[in-house]
Formats: structure tokens, sequence, C-alpha cells
């Protein structure tokens, strides 16, 4: 077993960037970025599902890449631009959110931040992603309620729209 | 396009009034956040049903409750407000304001059934409202006053839809009364409609909140004039309506269990015992005292069985972060002591319980003769299966923030019955359940796990100790290593048929540790009448049949998760009645089709049940088991899956199945492709579902494709297993779940439309598709699978034999 206070890192503080605004962190830095928004920054839109890097719940963008926020330790993130789901868009119409709702894809949305998270990357790298393009990048989150068959649709309407 | 093309299957059946597109979109995007602020409340004594009632009065406008004995205007002079008085029982309350705003209470906690629209779109559609002007607000746990808050038995709408129509047609009555007598016409000339009152003769408007003033003062419309629409008169309830929740719930904006923030809060992470009845016998914290933000370490006294909704107890770590808590609670060294449920060990259970269902048990019901039908038929057939523990695995592992301050308790939890938690907090610290407030916030999922509230004792227990508020935070492996598991189960079937086919004799045994051990002592399995939950209520048309309960100790807690035992009764039943079909050499759906028989409407309290004869809390005159809604539903599933169409390549495979559950009728045609790995993905689902009158039949869907997901994972890939009475399974690395991947791709539900009363929605989809997922993989594959999950049980299916040992 690991030794906690051994692995409790105080470094210099880190400095990131978190949907735009300039944060600096000087605790722990073996803290995951995950607990860094909900607890530090009260950026609650984030959730912990499993905390392994199984569920998906937790996904933001790194430096435009969707990461896993239970994965990412503070002290690898000094100088990154961070966004999470409250940041995806100004006003929360980003094509994803708009499709989402339209086809009422959320039961108790707890999973959606992260899916919304990755589809969003997905559609930046893939603007026209097949069934299949959608379950390679979505089979790293889970949504227990079962809303598989609408994020399908949702996000090929979303596709759709932007092009 | 509209987002909704995407949906192939949902496109038809999905075309919205017209009239409401801008109107519900005003109210997705109006603020619905739930209210947190403290109440402020000082005097213990006072009655909290008439304090509750002046505080909704002091805000003023016009407010309606409807309970059983009707709906009523509050009033200060209200009879109900005196001290003393009898105790009323509203549970749906409407708020109009002189601004016109109209804020409805809901009473029920919102886990994804959509409830928080429901509700609100049927009362709105009744008072005529209009509907970008509806709020909702959430209730806190108060059973006096919103009846019963205790959100699971898919209930919310069968024992309520009758009060929620009351209540909104109620407004529109008072509304109307209060127009006509300000312009002096007979009420019969005006009409409410969209928020205000309309004297079509004049051409006059006024809106609702306008007439606030005069609706509080006018006596109350007679009981003739309260008149619940007609179906024709509906405008939003039975018809698309987009979910309130939306905006919330795709901005990060929800408010869920563990994302309430007080200030000075502390995060508390426990180390429970890790066997059902252990207790610490040595902490070493030096080390967790040091990790940086470890502020304390308190002991919770451990509950022993049956520890109900206490916690299970054992070593909090208090902490000024999550982060810190979680460090600290790895650095914690404790000896356990595991006590007499230390040698619970699955597959030695799993024997136990096959010897239990060989020998006869107490009969849940019984009709006939079996042991001589069985003699004397001409083909027996006999199979067991067994179903391991589930766990709910609800996307949000429970937490729950308390502060308890000055003698009394608030907390904010993800609670399916905040009226339970207000209740056992109380009974848990020993103070008035007068000083305990639930506030109820979104929950990431419920399944039934949010039912119990010893998560939110936790809470409130730590508040009390350290003097601040106390967030809980369950980690993923607490979830599933501490939860109050779906019942293990082993089943034995037996049957008789003639020389045709017809089945003549059914013995149904089953054993699993009852949910009643949670509760009490020496439980020695489940009670005959628990049967009634998917085994003993079967539509079939059998002459001879007992079903009976066996034996089954209890080793861990045991509780509810959707649909409960007819998730093993469902996967039993379903699976048997196919083998049976293959045994008579018939066609899997015209073999269901006949068994169910002659169209009959049966009070089964007078047809074999045992008492109490239960029925889901509703009476056999109003529910009675109805074979002929059960055949339709099979019908319309044979009929809309193609089941008629060509026979499937090999690898490819459709299963049936129908259950009866909730009061509702559901039946599935679930198709499969199974990969030469034995990968199993579902390319289509048929469900074809008579639930009575259905209030939101989009969410109505969207429970069906939950189900068939969900119940996909019970089917194929989850698993709890139990070694030295520790939970195995840690994390959705070992406890797997159904992932994009393997999920329909079609999931194509057909609502039989009625007006009958209604029935449960969100658990009914459940039992029959475990049935038809394991009937579909025999036809793909020809191998017979009896014990779940089906995990790597079809590896190398290809090089097997078609046909399985029958
Ligand atoms: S919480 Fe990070 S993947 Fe599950
Ligand atoms: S909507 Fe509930 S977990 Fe995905």
């Amino acid at each position: 077993m690991s030794d906690p206070i051994r692995d409790a890192e105080h470094g210099a503080p880190i400095t990131l960037t978190v949907n735009g605004t300039r944060r600096t962190f000087d605790g722990d830095q073996t803290m995951p970025l995950l607990w860094f928004l909900r607890d530090e920054l009260s950026l609650t839109g984030t959730k912990y599902g499993c905390g392994i890097s199984q569920c998906g719940a937790c996904t933001v963008h790194v430096n435009g890449a969707p990461a896993r926020s239970c994965q990412r330790r503070m002290s690898t993130l000094n100088g990154a631009a961070v966004t999470t789901i409250e940041g995806l868009h100004s006003s929360g119409e980003h094509p994803l959110q708009v499709a989402w709702r339209e086809i009422d894809v959320p039961q108790c949305g707890f999973c959606q931040s992260g899916q919304i998270m990755q589809a969003a990357n997905l559609l930046t790298s893939n603007p026209a992603p097949s069934d299949q393009d959608i379950d390679s990048a979505m089979t790293g989150h889970i949504c227990r309620c079962g809303t598989y068959p609408r994020i399908r649709a949702a996000i090929k309407a979303a596709a759709e729209k932007q092009s | 396009m509209s987002g909704r093309d995407f949906l192939p299957w949902l496109a038809a059946s999905s075309a919205a009034d017209p009239a409401l597109g801008d109107a519900s979109d005003s109210v997705a995007g109006a603020s619905l956040e739930l209210s947190h602020s403290a109440s402020g409340e000082s005097g213990a004594t006072v009655n909290t049903h008439r304090r509750d009632f002046m505080k909704l009065l002091g805000l003023g406008g016009l407010v309606i409750a409807a309970g059983p004995f009707g709906a009523r205007r509050l009033e200060a002079a209200d009879r109900s407000l005196a001290p003393g008085a009898e105790p009323w029982d509203p549970h749906a309350y409407v708020r109009v304001a002189e601004d016109g705003i109209v804020t409805i209470t809901c009473h029920r906690s919102e886990m994804g059934q959509g409830i928080r629209t429901t509700m609100p779109m049927i009362i709105a559609d009744e008072m005529e409202a209009d509907w970008a002007m509806c709020r909702v607000e959430q209730a806190v746990g108060d059973e006096p006053k919103y009846g019963s808050q205790n959100t699971d038995g898919s209930t919310s709408i069968r024992d309520f839809l009758g009060k929620y129509r009351e209540a909104g047609a109620t407004v529109r009555a008072l509304m109307e009364e209060a127009a006509a007598k300000e312009w002096g016409v007979a009420v019969s000339e005006v009409s409410a409609r969209n928020g205000e009152v309309v004297h079509t003769a004049s051409g006059r408007t006024r809106g609702f909140g306008a007439l606030v003033a005069t609706a509080r003062t006018i006596a109350m419309p007679a009981a003739t004039r309260i008149r619940i629409k007609t179906p024709a008169e509906r405008r939003w309830e039975g018809k698309q309506m987009t979910s309130i929740d939306l905006v919330p719930m795709t901005t990060g904006k929800g408010v869920y269990g563990a994302d309430v923030i007080l200030p000075g809060m502390k995060v508390a992470v426990i180390a429970r015992p890790p066997v059902w009845g252990g207790k610490v016998v040595r902490v070493d914290d030096s080390a967790a005292l040091k990790v940086p933000g470890v502020e304390r370490i308190v002991r919770i006294p451990e509950t022993p069985p049956p520890s109900a909704y206490f916690p299970l107890g054992g070593v909090a770590v208090i902490a000024a972060n999550t982060w810190a808590a979680i460090k600290g609670r790895e650095a914690l060294k404790i000896t356990w002591d595991g006590g007499p449920n230390a040698t619970y060990d699955s597959a030695a259970y799993k024997a136990t319980l096959q010897a239990s269902v060989r020998q006869p048990g107490k009969a849940g019901r019984a009709v006939g003769d079996v042991p001589s039908a069985l003699a004397s038929a001409s083909r027996k057939l006999s199979a067991e299966y067994y179903v391991p523990h589930l766990s709910h695995a609800q996307m949000e592992p429970v937490a729950a923030l308390a502060r308890v301050a000055n003698g009394k308790v608030e907390a904010w939890a993800p609670t399916q019955s905040p009226m339970d938690a207000r209740n056992t907090v109380a009974q848990y610290l020993k103070v008035d359940p007068a000083n305990v407030t639930v506030h109820v916030t979104l929950l990431g999922g419920g399944f039934g796990r949010k039912s119990k509230p010893d998560f939110i004792c936790e809470a409130a227990y730590l508040s009390r100790e350290v003097g601040a508020p106390v967030r809980v935070q369950w980690t993923r492996e607490d979830d599933l290593q501490n939860s109050y598991l779906h019942s293990v189960a082993a089943h034995r079937l037996e049957a008789g048929m003639d020389a045709n086919g017809k089945v003549t004799a059914w013995l149904h045994r089953s054993a699993y540790p009852a949910i009643g051990a949670t509760f009490a002592p020496n439980v020695p399995g489940p009670q005959p009448d628990e049967l009634t939950n998917g085994a003993s209520d079967i539509p079939f048309d059998i002459p001879n049949m007992s079903i009976e309960a066996c034996q089954a100790v209890a080793h861990t807690r045991i509780g509810w998760y959707r649909s409960v035992n007819a998730i093993h009764h469902g996967f039993a039943i379903g699976s048997f009645v196919d083998e049976l079909a293959q045994a008579a050499g018939k066609d899997s759906a015209d073999f269901l089709v006949s068994l169910l028989g002659a169209d009959r409407s049966v009070d089964l309290s007078k047809a074999g049940l045992v008492a109490p004869a239960s029925n889901y809390g509703a009476s056999w005159t109003d529910h009675p088991l109805d074979t002929g809604r059960a055949r339709r539903v099979v019908e319309l599933a044979i009929d809309k899956s193609g089941w008629r169409s060509a026979r499937l390549p090999r690898g490819k495979g459709r299963g049936i199945a129908i259950h009866r559950s909730f009061l509702s009728y559901v039946a599935m045609v679930v198709e499969v492709e199974v990969l030469p790995d034995g990968t199993v993905l579902v390319p289509r689902t048929t469900v074809a579902v008579d639930a009575g009158f259905i209030a939101n039949p989009d969410r109505a869907r969207a429970q069906m494709e939950g189900a068939i997901i969900m119940a996909m994972s019970n089917t194929l890939y989850s698993e709890i297993t139990f070694a030295q009475g520790k939970v195995v399974q840690s994390n959705y690395r070992d406890y797997q779940v159904t992932r994009m991947r393997a999920a329909p791709r079609v999931v194509d539900v057909h609502l039989v439309p009625s007006e009958g009363l209604p029935g449960g929605i969100g658990e009914p989809g459940v039992p029959p598709a475990g049935g038809a997922i394991a009937n579909a993989l025999f036809a793909a594959t020809g191998v017979r699978v009896r014990e779940l999950p089906v995990g790597k049980q079809l590896a190398g299916w290809m090089a097997r034999a078609t046909d399985s040992e029958g």
C-alpha cells in the first residue's frame, strides 16, 4: 500500500486555467483534478462515479483533449487549460447540449456532463461519426439509467446540425 | 431536421402538441434549482403541520391542496390549523401568486423517471395553466403533509393521478367562478384557457394572477363544478412534453447529493465493517491523522444485524476535502471482527439455496393437485435457475450533507424517501422528528438504494460529533461492498404437459434471503405472500399450480432493487416457458399465447393465493389479473418485432417473454447477435406495454429503454459474490454493467392506448427482459443459460452442439 505521507506532494504552487479563469493550487499535489474542481472551485458539474477511470462521469477537457479528471493529479497540470461542463458553452447551447434537450436524453442526468464532454471532443475530431465511431468513443462512459440509444441519436443530430 | 428524427422508433409516436413547443421550452429554461435555504425555524414545540401551512399562507397568493378527502383552499381560519385539529392529509399543493406564477410542489423524488415533469404537467393541464408560468418546487420530507413520499414501487402516478387531477380541476373551477363574479356574468359563460379566464361573449380576459384576490375570498366551487377534463380536452397529459430539468442536467447545474455546499463544511469518508455484523477490534489512526487535510477520526458505533436503516458503523475520517478523507481512510489500520457472517461464501451458499428448492416450501399459491397432475402428465420437464446478488450501482454513489446545531438537524440528500430519512435520523439521534428537516436533491439514479437513509444518519451523527456541517461521501467501492444488495435466488420449476403440449401442472419453488431479514431477526426466508412479486401472480392458464417459498437465511443486508424479486422470478419463469415450448416442439410465441389461455379477469385472492394476497398495494377489484391485457401485449410485441418474418441465421436469435408486475403488463421481444467469442449485442428490442393510462409517454418510453439496458446488465454481466463474508467485487472493473457498444440499436416501445387505472412504469420493463434475453441467446446459439450472469458461458458456442440437454 502507498504511503500517504510520502505521497503528499507540496512542490511549487500549480497554476492553471479553468474555463478561462486563472487558478492557483498549493495543496497536496496528489489530489486529482476532480476534487480540485469540486471541492476547491465548487464546480460540481463534473461528477465522481468510480475514481478509477471506469465510468467517464468525471470527464473534462485538458488542453482540448478529453481527460478523466479522477486520474489527473494536480502535479501534472501546471500551465494546463481545463474546460468543464460549466465552461463548454457560455449560454449552455453547444450543439450537443441543444440536441440532448431536443431528444430528452437524460434520465437521472448524473452521467450526462461526462457524456457531453466526451461527445464534444468526438465531434471536434470527427464531425460525422458513424455508429461505430460513437460506440468506440463513448464506451468508457457508463449510463446506469440506460440512455445510450438517445445519446447516439443526439450525437448524430448535433453532427448533422454542425455540418 | 428535428433531433427526434434520429430516433426513428420515436419519431412516429412523438408528435407534439404544436401549441406548446415554445411554452415548454421556456419552462425548461426557467430557474428550477432546488431550494437549499436554511429554514431558520425556531420553537421546537410548534405543531409542524400548522407551521408549514402558515408558512405557505405567508407567501400570499392562492394555495390549493388536494388529498384523499378532496381539494381545499388553505386559509388562515382553516379548521385543520387549529391547535389539536385532526391532521389533514393533502398530497398535492398548488400556489397561484398575484403575479400569475404557479408553483407546484413535487412531493416525490426525481431519480430519472421524470416525476418532476409528469406531476406538474398533469396539474397544470387540469388547471388550464400557462406552462411558461409554472414552477416546480421540491418538497422536504414531511409525511403528515405530503402523504407517502417513498418513491418506490412505481407508485408516483398509480397512487396519485386522481389527486393531481383534482387539485388542478379545483383551481380551474375557482378561477372561473372568480372571473364570473368580477364580471357579473354566469359562470357557464366563462372558461379558463392557458392561464387566463375568457368571457367569450364580450371578449374579456383576465389572468389567473389578477383573479387571485377574488379567488381567495369567494366560496369554494360546488363539488359538481370540479370536473376532470375529458381526454379530448387534455393539452399535455398523455402527450409529448419536454422534461423540465433538461437545462440544469445538460449544463452541470443540477444539484445532486454531493453538490450542496455549506460554509465550514467537512467531508467524511468512512471505513465500515466489511462483513455484516462485524465490529472494529482495534484502530491505529496515527498515519491517517498525518495525512494533510485530515482533521479528526470519529468512531461510529456498529449497529448489530438486523441493522435496518441504521448505519453499519465503523471509523470515519473527517477532513477538509474529499481527497484528504479518501487518503486518510486508506491510511487507517483497522482490525475487524467479522462475527457470525464471516463464513458467508457465495459458492457454498448457492449449493444451500439449490438444496432448499429441492424440498417443498410454504405455498404462496395452491391450485388443484400438482402431484397427481405431474404423475399423469405425458411429458414432464424440470429445470433449476440461479441469479446472484446484484447491486444498484447507480451512477451517483450515495452522499449526504447534514448540519446539526441547536438541537435541529438539517440534511440534504438524494433520498427516495425523505419521510423515512427524517424519521430514521430522528430515531438514530434520539431527537423529535419535528426538529429534523430533510431536503431532497436530484438523485443520480436510485433504483431502490436510495430508499434507505443509512448514509443520511451517518452525516447527521458526524455533524453532531464534529460540531460542523459534514458531507459523507461513499466511494464506488463502498457502494458495492456495503450496500443493500438485491437478493441471490435459486429456483426450481417442474411442469407436466398433456399429449397436445398443454401445460397441466406447474410447480415453482424459489429460495432467496428476504428483505425482511434486514429489518427483523430470525427471518428464515421469504414469506409466501412475497411470491406475489412476480411468481404466484403469473397470468398462465394452468389447472394445477403450486408456487412455494423455500428457506434462505440472509448474511448481508438485502434491499429493494428495481422490480425486486420479479427480476429472478421473471428470468426463471420466462426461461422455463421457453424450455417448455422447445420440449413441446412449438414456436415460442405461439406456445406463450396458448399458455395464457382464454381471456379472463381474475381476483387471485379467490384463485389460490394465500392471504393477504398482495397486489402491489392495490385491490384485486381495481386491478384484477387480466389475461386479455397480457395476451394483447404479447401479440403486439410479436407483430411489431417481425417475429413471424424469416428465421434469423445462426448467431442471431429472438426471444420473447411477458410479465405482469407493479400492475402493468409488459411483453418483450429481444433480438441478439452473438459474436464468435461469445460477446452479446442487441440489435433490436420490441417492447409492448399496457400500463393503463400513461401521463407522460416519452418518459414511459425512456423507462423501457432503461429497463432493457439494466436487464442486460443483470442478465449478461453483473454479479456480486462473497468470500469470507466480504463482497469480492470493488468497482465497475469487476462489477460490469451494460456499455454503449452492446446497448440496443433500436428500442421500439409500443404503449397500449388506455384510459384505465394507471399501473407502474419505472420497474415493469425489467422482469420480462431477463427471460427474453436468455431465450434469444438460446435461439441464437443453442446454449441454454440457467445461471446468471451469462458472462463467459457462451465462449466457444459455435463449436458446441446446437441443442443443450433440454
Ligand atoms: S470518476 Fe473518473 S472515470 Fe469514473
Ligand atoms: S442518466 Fe442516469 S446515469 Fe446516465
